[in-house]
Protein backbone atom coordinates (compact mmCIF):
# COMPACT_ATOMS: atom_id res chain seq x y z
CA UNK A 1 0.00 0.00 0.00
CA UNK A 2 2.54 1.96 0.92
CA UNK A 3 4.15 1.66 -3.13
CA UNK A 4 1.12 1.93 -4.17
CA UNK A 5 0.67 5.57 -2.96
CA UNK A 6 4.46 6.52 -3.67
CA UNK A 7 2.73 5.41 -7.59
CA UNK A 8 -0.02 7.94 -7.20
CA UNK A 9 2.08 10.61 -6.24
CA UNK A 10 4.40 10.23 -9.05
CA UNK A 11 1.40 10.28 -11.54
CA UNK A 12 0.17 13.43 -10.35
CA UNK A 13 2.07 15.96 -12.31
CA UNK A 14 1.29 14.21 -15.61
CA UNK A 15 -2.66 14.37 -14.66
CA UNK A 16 -1.79 17.99 -14.28
CA UNK A 17 -0.41 18.32 -17.77
CA UNK A 18 -2.48 16.43 -19.25
CA UNK A 19 -5.36 18.81 -17.64
CA UNK A 20 -4.07 21.29 -19.19
CA UNK A 21 -3.38 20.37 -22.39
CA UNK A 22 -7.18 19.41 -22.48
CA UNK A 23 -7.85 22.87 -21.44
CA UNK A 24 -6.12 24.44 -23.99
CA UNK A 25 -7.71 22.38 -26.57
CA UNK A 26 -11.07 23.15 -25.31
CA UNK A 27 -10.45 26.72 -26.23
CA UNK A 28 -9.92 26.24 -30.02
CA UNK A 29 -13.20 24.80 -30.09
CA UNK A 30 -15.36 26.96 -31.07
CA UNK A 31 -14.30 27.17 -34.63
CA UNK A 32 -15.22 24.09 -36.49
CA UNK A 33 -12.52 21.43 -37.49
CA UNK A 34 -14.48 22.00 -40.60
CA UNK A 35 -13.24 25.51 -41.31
CA UNK A 36 -10.06 24.55 -39.16
CA UNK A 37 -9.49 22.31 -42.10
CA UNK A 38 -9.86 25.36 -44.92
CA UNK A 39 -13.58 24.55 -45.15
CA UNK A 40 -15.29 24.10 -48.28
CA UNK A 41 -11.27 24.60 -50.56
CA UNK A 42 -9.42 22.93 -48.07
CA UNK A 43 -11.70 19.39 -47.72
CA UNK A 44 -11.79 19.32 -51.46
CA UNK A 45 -8.54 19.62 -52.05
CA UNK A 46 -7.93 16.97 -49.63
CA UNK A 47 -10.62 14.80 -50.86
CA UNK A 48 -8.69 15.29 -54.89
CA UNK A 49 -5.36 14.19 -53.30
CA UNK A 50 -7.16 11.06 -51.05
CA UNK A 51 -8.51 10.36 -54.73
CA UNK A 52 -5.09 10.76 -56.49
CA UNK A 53 -3.43 8.49 -53.91
CA UNK A 54 -5.99 5.78 -54.04
CA UNK A 55 -5.76 5.61 -57.96
CA UNK A 56 -1.58 5.02 -57.73
CA UNK A 57 -2.07 2.65 -55.18
CA UNK A 58 -3.34 -0.84 -57.11
CA UNK A 59 -4.82 -2.89 -54.33
CA UNK A 60 -7.14 -0.36 -52.74
CA UNK A 61 -7.84 1.12 -56.43
CA UNK A 62 -9.54 -2.37 -56.74
CA UNK A 63 -11.83 -1.67 -54.35
CA UNK A 64 -13.17 1.14 -56.27
CA UNK A 65 -13.21 -0.62 -59.88
CA UNK A 66 -16.74 -0.66 -60.21
CA UNK A 67 -17.01 3.19 -58.74
CA UNK A 68 -18.40 6.15 -60.06
CA UNK A 69 -15.54 8.03 -58.66
CA UNK A 70 -17.61 11.49 -59.32
CA UNK A 71 -20.06 10.28 -56.99
CA UNK A 72 -17.71 9.26 -54.34
CA UNK A 73 -15.85 12.30 -54.52
CA UNK A 74 -19.08 14.60 -54.16
CA UNK A 75 -20.29 12.05 -50.79
CA UNK A 76 -17.11 11.85 -49.44
CA UNK A 77 -16.92 15.99 -49.45
CA UNK A 78 -19.82 15.89 -47.95
CA UNK A 79 -19.02 13.26 -45.57
CA UNK A 80 -16.51 14.87 -44.27
CA UNK A 81 -18.19 18.29 -43.52
CA UNK A 82 -20.56 16.19 -42.06
CA UNK A 83 -18.53 14.81 -39.43
CA UNK A 84 -16.21 17.96 -38.80
CA UNK A 85 -18.91 19.53 -37.60
CA UNK A 86 -20.10 22.03 -40.10
CA UNK A 87 -24.12 22.58 -40.69
CA UNK A 88 -23.61 19.69 -43.97
CA UNK A 89 -25.98 17.28 -44.49
CA UNK A 90 -24.76 13.95 -45.70
CA UNK A 91 -26.66 12.28 -48.63
CA UNK A 92 -24.85 9.42 -49.39
CA UNK A 93 -25.54 5.25 -48.09
CA UNK A 94 -24.52 4.52 -44.69
CA UNK A 95 -20.91 3.14 -44.04
CA UNK A 96 -22.15 -0.43 -43.65
CA UNK A 97 -24.16 -0.10 -47.09
CA UNK A 98 -20.90 1.70 -48.87
CA UNK A 99 -19.00 -1.32 -47.68
CA UNK A 100 -21.11 -4.28 -48.04
CA UNK A 101 -19.59 -7.29 -49.57
CA UNK A 102 -15.98 -5.68 -50.31
CA UNK A 103 -14.62 -7.58 -47.30
CA UNK A 104 -12.39 -4.74 -46.60
CA UNK A 105 -9.23 -6.50 -44.22
CA UNK A 106 -7.76 -4.66 -41.07
CA UNK A 107 -4.67 -3.86 -43.56
CA UNK A 108 -6.50 -2.91 -46.05
CA UNK A 109 -8.07 0.08 -43.88
CA UNK A 110 -4.67 0.99 -42.29
CA UNK A 111 -3.17 1.45 -46.15
CA UNK A 112 -6.09 3.90 -46.37
CA UNK A 113 -5.76 5.50 -43.45
CA UNK A 114 -2.14 5.97 -44.36
CA UNK A 115 -3.67 7.35 -48.11
CA UNK A 116 -5.56 9.82 -46.40
CA UNK A 117 -2.74 10.76 -44.24
CA UNK A 118 -0.55 11.52 -47.39
CA UNK A 119 -3.37 13.25 -48.83
CA UNK A 120 -3.85 15.43 -46.10
CA UNK A 121 -0.09 15.87 -45.64
CA UNK A 122 0.13 17.18 -49.60
CA UNK A 123 -2.46 19.49 -48.79
CA UNK A 124 -0.35 20.81 -45.80
CA UNK A 125 -2.78 20.38 -43.59
CA UNK A 126 -1.25 20.46 -39.57
CA UNK A 127 -0.60 17.28 -38.12
CA UNK A 128 -2.68 17.80 -34.83
CA UNK A 129 -5.66 18.65 -37.21
CA UNK A 130 -5.18 15.65 -39.35
CA UNK A 131 -5.24 13.58 -36.00
CA UNK A 132 -8.30 15.32 -34.96
CA UNK A 133 -9.98 14.39 -38.69
CA UNK A 134 -8.62 11.18 -37.78
CA UNK A 135 -10.41 10.66 -34.44
CA UNK A 136 -13.98 11.75 -36.18
CA UNK A 137 -13.02 9.29 -38.27
CA UNK A 138 -11.89 6.19 -36.77
CA UNK A 139 -15.04 4.91 -34.89
CA UNK A 140 -16.42 4.46 -38.44
CA UNK A 141 -14.00 1.76 -38.67
CA UNK A 142 -16.62 -1.15 -37.44
CA UNK A 143 -18.79 -0.40 -40.09
CA UNK A 144 -16.18 -1.06 -42.96
CA UNK A 145 -14.41 -3.93 -42.42
CA UNK A 146 -14.89 -7.40 -43.14
CA UNK A 147 -18.26 -6.36 -44.24
CA UNK B 1 30.20 0.56 -24.04
CA UNK B 2 27.63 -0.02 -26.53
CA UNK B 3 26.74 -4.06 -26.85
CA UNK B 4 28.26 -5.37 -30.00
CA UNK B 5 25.45 -7.14 -30.60
CA UNK B 6 23.13 -4.21 -30.30
CA UNK B 7 25.58 -2.63 -33.08
CA UNK B 8 25.19 -5.81 -35.21
CA UNK B 9 20.95 -5.98 -35.01
CA UNK B 10 20.82 -2.70 -35.93
CA UNK B 11 22.89 -2.39 -38.61
CA UNK B 12 21.42 -5.72 -39.72
CA UNK B 13 17.62 -3.76 -39.55
CA UNK B 14 19.59 -1.00 -41.44
CA UNK B 15 20.14 -3.11 -43.96
CA UNK B 16 17.03 -5.44 -44.21
CA UNK B 17 14.87 -2.32 -44.98
CA UNK B 18 14.06 -3.45 -47.98
CA UNK B 19 12.76 -7.01 -46.43
CA UNK B 20 9.05 -5.87 -46.01
CA UNK B 21 7.68 -6.44 -42.39
CA UNK B 22 4.25 -7.33 -42.74
CA UNK B 23 2.45 -3.13 -42.69
CA UNK B 24 -0.71 -4.35 -41.82
CA UNK B 25 -0.87 -1.76 -38.75
CA UNK B 26 -0.65 1.62 -38.45
CA UNK B 27 2.99 3.00 -37.72
CA UNK B 28 3.98 2.77 -34.17
CA UNK B 29 1.01 0.88 -32.97
CA UNK B 30 2.68 -2.37 -32.67
CA UNK B 31 4.73 -0.65 -29.84
CA UNK B 32 8.09 -1.45 -28.55
CA UNK B 33 9.67 -4.67 -26.75
CA UNK B 34 9.74 -4.54 -22.61
CA UNK B 35 13.21 -5.60 -21.16
CA UNK B 36 11.15 -8.66 -20.53
CA UNK B 37 10.73 -9.27 -23.71
CA UNK B 38 7.31 -8.92 -24.55
CA UNK B 39 5.68 -6.43 -26.52
CA UNK B 40 5.22 -2.95 -24.58
CA UNK B 41 6.46 -0.13 -23.76
CA UNK B 42 10.51 0.02 -22.34
CA UNK B 43 9.96 -1.45 -18.52
CA UNK B 44 6.26 -2.14 -18.90
CA UNK B 45 4.79 -4.78 -21.13
CA UNK B 46 1.42 -3.63 -22.91
CA UNK B 47 -1.45 -4.81 -24.13
CA UNK B 48 -0.05 -4.65 -27.85
CA UNK B 49 0.86 -8.29 -29.74
CA UNK B 50 4.23 -7.40 -30.68
CA UNK B 51 4.38 -7.16 -34.43
CA UNK B 52 2.64 -4.98 -37.65
CA UNK B 53 0.60 -8.14 -38.15
CA UNK B 54 -3.05 -8.04 -38.04
CA UNK B 55 -5.77 -10.38 -37.79
CA UNK B 56 -5.34 -12.07 -40.63
CA UNK B 57 -1.01 -12.78 -40.76
CA UNK B 58 2.02 -13.70 -38.61
CA UNK B 59 4.63 -10.80 -37.42
CA UNK B 60 8.01 -11.73 -36.53
CA UNK B 61 10.42 -9.68 -34.54
CA UNK B 62 13.80 -9.43 -32.78
CA UNK B 63 15.32 -7.20 -30.06
CA UNK B 64 18.15 -5.80 -27.94
CA UNK B 65 18.15 -3.33 -24.70
CA UNK B 66 21.22 -2.38 -22.89
CA UNK B 67 20.71 -0.44 -19.73
CA UNK B 68 23.96 1.08 -18.51
CA UNK B 69 24.06 2.05 -14.60
CA UNK B 70 26.72 3.08 -12.21
CA UNK B 71 27.10 -0.25 -10.65
CA UNK B 72 25.29 -2.76 -13.14
CA UNK B 73 24.62 -3.00 -16.92
CA UNK B 74 21.64 -5.38 -18.48
CA UNK B 75 21.60 -6.46 -21.63
CA UNK B 76 18.23 -7.86 -23.26
CA UNK B 77 18.22 -9.99 -26.64
CA UNK B 78 15.00 -11.69 -27.82
CA UNK B 79 12.89 -13.10 -30.54
CA UNK B 80 8.85 -12.87 -30.77
CA UNK B 81 5.98 -14.01 -32.96
CA UNK B 82 2.84 -11.86 -33.13
CA UNK B 83 -0.21 -14.45 -34.29
CA UNK B 84 -3.24 -12.97 -35.86
CA UNK B 85 -2.66 -9.95 -33.66
CA UNK B 86 -4.31 -12.07 -31.01
CA UNK B 87 -1.03 -14.01 -29.22
CA UNK B 88 2.38 -12.96 -28.64
CA UNK B 89 4.68 -16.05 -28.00
CA UNK B 90 8.21 -14.54 -26.91
CA UNK B 91 11.48 -15.29 -25.67
CA UNK B 92 14.39 -13.51 -23.96
CA UNK B 93 17.99 -13.34 -22.59
CA UNK B 94 19.05 -11.15 -19.90
CA UNK B 95 22.32 -11.04 -18.68
CA UNK B 96 22.95 -8.52 -15.80
CA UNK B 97 26.71 -7.22 -15.41
CA UNK B 98 28.30 -6.65 -11.82
CA UNK B 99 30.52 -4.28 -13.16
CA UNK B 100 31.85 -3.31 -9.79
CA UNK B 101 31.66 -6.61 -8.03
CA UNK B 102 32.28 -8.95 -10.71
CA UNK B 103 30.56 -11.59 -11.61
CA UNK B 104 26.95 -11.83 -13.70
CA UNK B 105 23.74 -13.22 -13.77
CA UNK B 106 21.42 -14.59 -16.61
CA UNK B 107 17.56 -15.87 -17.24
CA UNK B 108 15.48 -16.94 -19.38
CA UNK B 109 12.34 -15.53 -19.88
CA UNK B 110 9.51 -16.73 -21.91
CA UNK B 111 6.33 -14.93 -22.32
CA UNK B 112 2.72 -15.51 -24.18
CA UNK B 113 0.15 -12.83 -24.33
CA UNK B 114 -3.33 -12.79 -25.71
CA UNK B 115 -5.22 -9.67 -26.70
CA UNK B 116 -8.72 -10.36 -24.87
CA UNK B 117 -10.39 -7.37 -26.54
CA UNK B 118 -10.46 -4.33 -28.20
CA UNK B 119 -7.99 -2.00 -30.94
CA UNK B 120 -5.85 0.15 -29.11
CA UNK B 121 -6.19 2.70 -31.68
CA UNK B 122 -10.30 1.86 -32.79
CA UNK B 123 -12.06 0.39 -29.96
CA UNK B 124 -13.74 2.94 -28.41
CA UNK B 125 -12.50 0.79 -24.81
CA UNK B 126 -8.71 0.41 -24.32
CA UNK B 127 -7.18 -2.66 -25.95
CA UNK B 128 -6.71 -5.14 -22.98
CA UNK B 129 -4.68 -8.08 -22.69
CA UNK B 130 -3.43 -11.05 -20.35
CA UNK B 131 0.18 -12.30 -20.27
CA UNK B 132 2.42 -14.81 -18.41
CA UNK B 133 6.02 -14.70 -17.91
CA UNK B 134 8.09 -17.88 -16.59
CA UNK B 135 11.34 -16.94 -15.53
CA UNK B 136 14.41 -19.26 -15.54
CA UNK B 137 17.31 -18.43 -13.14
CA UNK B 138 20.73 -19.62 -14.92
CA UNK B 139 23.03 -18.63 -12.15
CA UNK B 140 21.22 -19.13 -8.53
CA UNK B 141 24.20 -18.06 -6.53
CA UNK B 142 23.65 -14.73 -5.62
CA UNK B 143 19.76 -15.03 -5.48
CA UNK B 144 20.98 -17.75 -2.53
CA UNK B 145 23.29 -15.40 -1.20
CA UNK B 146 21.21 -12.63 -0.79
CA UNK B 147 18.10 -14.76 1.12
CA UNK B 148 15.64 -15.45 -2.12
CA UNK B 149 13.14 -18.28 -1.27
CA UNK B 150 12.73 -19.92 -4.80
CA UNK B 151 16.01 -19.35 -6.82
CA UNK B 152 14.90 -21.57 -9.44
CA UNK B 153 12.58 -20.19 -11.72
CA UNK B 154 9.30 -18.01 -11.27
CA UNK B 155 5.90 -16.60 -13.14
CA UNK B 156 4.44 -13.62 -13.06
CA UNK B 157 0.88 -12.73 -14.62
CA UNK B 158 -0.33 -9.59 -15.65
CA UNK B 159 -3.18 -8.03 -16.89
CA UNK B 160 -2.74 -4.96 -19.57
CA UNK B 161 -4.93 -2.02 -20.71
CA UNK B 162 -3.69 0.34 -24.15
CA UNK B 163 -4.75 2.98 -25.63
CA UNK B 164 -4.29 5.55 -28.52
CA UNK B 165 -6.45 8.89 -28.10
CA UNK B 166 -6.33 10.57 -31.42
CA UNK B 167 -5.25 14.34 -31.72
CA UNK B 168 -5.76 14.05 -27.45
CA UNK B 169 -2.99 16.57 -26.18
CA UNK B 170 -3.39 19.91 -28.67
CA UNK B 171 -3.72 17.58 -31.93
CA UNK B 172 -0.67 14.95 -31.30
CA UNK B 173 -1.80 11.58 -30.10
CA UNK B 174 -1.43 10.41 -27.00
CA UNK B 175 -0.49 6.46 -25.62
CA UNK B 176 -0.86 5.30 -22.58
CA UNK B 177 -1.06 1.54 -20.73
CA UNK B 178 -1.52 0.43 -16.91
CA UNK B 179 -1.08 -2.53 -16.64
CA UNK B 180 -1.62 -5.21 -13.44
CA UNK B 181 1.09 -7.75 -12.21
CA UNK B 182 1.00 -10.83 -9.95
CA UNK B 183 4.43 -11.42 -9.03
CA UNK B 184 7.49 -12.55 -6.23
CA UNK B 185 10.02 -11.18 -8.51
CA UNK B 186 12.92 -9.82 -7.27
CA UNK B 187 14.36 -7.47 -9.13
CA UNK B 188 12.86 -9.08 -12.46
CA UNK B 189 13.93 -13.02 -11.61
CA UNK B 190 17.53 -11.73 -11.21
CA UNK B 191 18.04 -12.40 -7.60
CA UNK B 192 15.18 -15.10 -7.17
CA UNK B 193 11.48 -15.07 -6.22
CA UNK B 194 10.40 -14.54 -2.77
CA UNK B 195 12.00 -13.23 0.47
CA UNK B 196 12.25 -13.23 4.27
CA UNK B 197 10.19 -10.03 4.34
CA UNK B 198 7.47 -11.48 2.05
CA UNK B 199 6.96 -14.74 -0.18
CA UNK B 200 3.43 -14.20 -1.33
CA UNK B 201 2.53 -12.48 -4.71
CA UNK B 202 1.89 -9.02 -5.00
CA UNK B 203 0.46 -7.00 -7.46
CA UNK B 204 2.21 -4.47 -8.36
CA UNK B 205 0.61 -1.81 -11.24
CA UNK B 206 3.19 -0.81 -14.22
CA UNK B 207 2.00 2.83 -15.87
CA UNK B 208 3.39 4.03 -19.10
CA UNK B 209 2.26 7.50 -20.65
CA UNK B 210 3.68 9.13 -24.10
CA UNK B 211 2.95 11.81 -26.93
CA UNK B 212 3.26 11.69 -30.27
CA UNK B 213 5.38 15.05 -31.35
CA UNK B 214 5.49 13.38 -35.07
CA UNK B 215 4.18 10.28 -36.70
CA UNK B 216 7.87 9.08 -35.79
CA UNK B 217 8.99 10.58 -32.90
CA UNK B 218 7.35 10.14 -29.13
CA UNK B 219 8.33 11.03 -26.00
CA UNK B 220 7.16 9.26 -22.65
CA UNK B 221 7.73 8.09 -18.91
CA UNK B 222 7.08 4.90 -17.20
CA UNK B 223 6.67 3.59 -13.59
CA UNK B 224 7.32 0.71 -12.15
CA UNK B 225 5.89 -0.61 -9.09
CA UNK B 226 8.14 -3.33 -7.33
CA UNK B 227 7.96 -5.96 -4.27
CA UNK B 228 10.79 -5.61 -1.46
CA UNK B 229 10.70 -9.34 -0.65
CA UNK B 230 14.24 -9.43 0.33
CA UNK B 231 14.81 -6.40 2.60
CA UNK B 232 16.94 -4.42 0.41
CA UNK B 233 14.99 -1.95 -0.53
CA UNK B 234 14.28 -2.91 -3.76
CA UNK B 235 13.02 0.36 -5.45
CA UNK B 236 9.91 0.77 -7.85
CA UNK B 237 11.39 2.16 -11.64
CA UNK B 238 11.13 4.94 -13.60
CA UNK B 239 12.23 6.33 -17.01
CA UNK B 240 11.90 8.96 -19.75
CA UNK B 241 11.95 7.58 -23.55
CA UNK B 242 12.32 9.15 -26.56
CA UNK B 243 11.10 6.85 -29.30
CA UNK B 244 12.07 6.79 -33.30
CA UNK B 245 9.80 5.12 -35.44
CA UNK B 246 11.43 5.88 -38.94
CA UNK B 247 9.62 2.96 -40.64
CA UNK B 248 7.76 -0.67 -40.13
CA UNK B 249 11.23 -2.41 -40.09
CA UNK B 250 13.04 -1.13 -37.33
CA UNK B 251 11.99 0.94 -34.19
CA UNK B 252 15.41 3.19 -31.67
CA UNK B 253 14.44 4.49 -27.97
CA UNK B 254 16.85 5.98 -25.62
CA UNK B 255 15.49 6.54 -22.26
CA UNK B 256 16.66 7.57 -18.77
CA UNK B 257 16.12 5.44 -16.62
CA UNK B 258 15.97 5.30 -12.73
CA UNK B 259 16.24 1.63 -11.09
CA UNK B 260 16.74 2.70 -7.54
CA UNK B 261 18.71 0.80 -5.02
CA UNK B 262 19.51 -3.05 -6.78
CA UNK B 263 20.97 -5.50 -4.56
CA UNK B 264 21.81 -3.12 -1.60
CA UNK B 265 23.26 -0.70 -3.59
CA UNK B 266 22.01 2.29 -4.17
CA UNK B 267 20.92 4.97 -6.59
CA UNK B 268 21.62 2.86 -9.88
CA UNK B 269 20.28 5.30 -12.88
CA UNK B 270 21.72 5.17 -16.23
CA UNK B 271 20.92 4.98 -20.09
CA UNK B 272 18.61 2.27 -21.61
CA UNK B 273 18.91 2.03 -25.53
CA UNK B 274 16.96 -0.74 -27.36
CA UNK B 275 16.12 -1.49 -30.75
CA UNK B 276 13.70 -3.77 -31.85
CA UNK B 277 13.41 -5.13 -35.88
CA UNK B 278 10.48 -6.54 -37.44
CA UNK B 279 11.28 -9.30 -39.58
CA UNK B 280 8.26 -10.06 -41.62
Amino acid sequence: MVSLMKFKIQIKPMIVVIFFALLSSCATQKITLFKQLGGDAGVSNIVDNFIEEISFNPKIYAFFKDSDIERFREKLNQHLCFVTGDSCEYTGDSMIQVHAGMNISEKDFNITVELLINAMNKAQIAQPLQNKLLARLAPMRKEMIYR
Amino acid sequence: MINRRLILSFLWCVFSASVVADEGKLLATAGLTQLEGAGGGGIVPWATISGYETQDSYSGSVFSTQVSLDDYKMNMTGVSLGIYDRVELSYAKQTFDLTSLGGHISQDIYGIKTRLYGDLVYSKMPQLSIGLQYKELEDTAIAQLVGANKIESGVDLYLAATKVHLGAIAGHNLVWNLTARATKANQLGLLGFGGVINNDYEIMLEFSAGVFLSRKFALGIEYREKPDNLGLGEDDWKDFFITYVPNKNFNLTLAWADLGSIAGIPKQDGVYLSLTGYLW
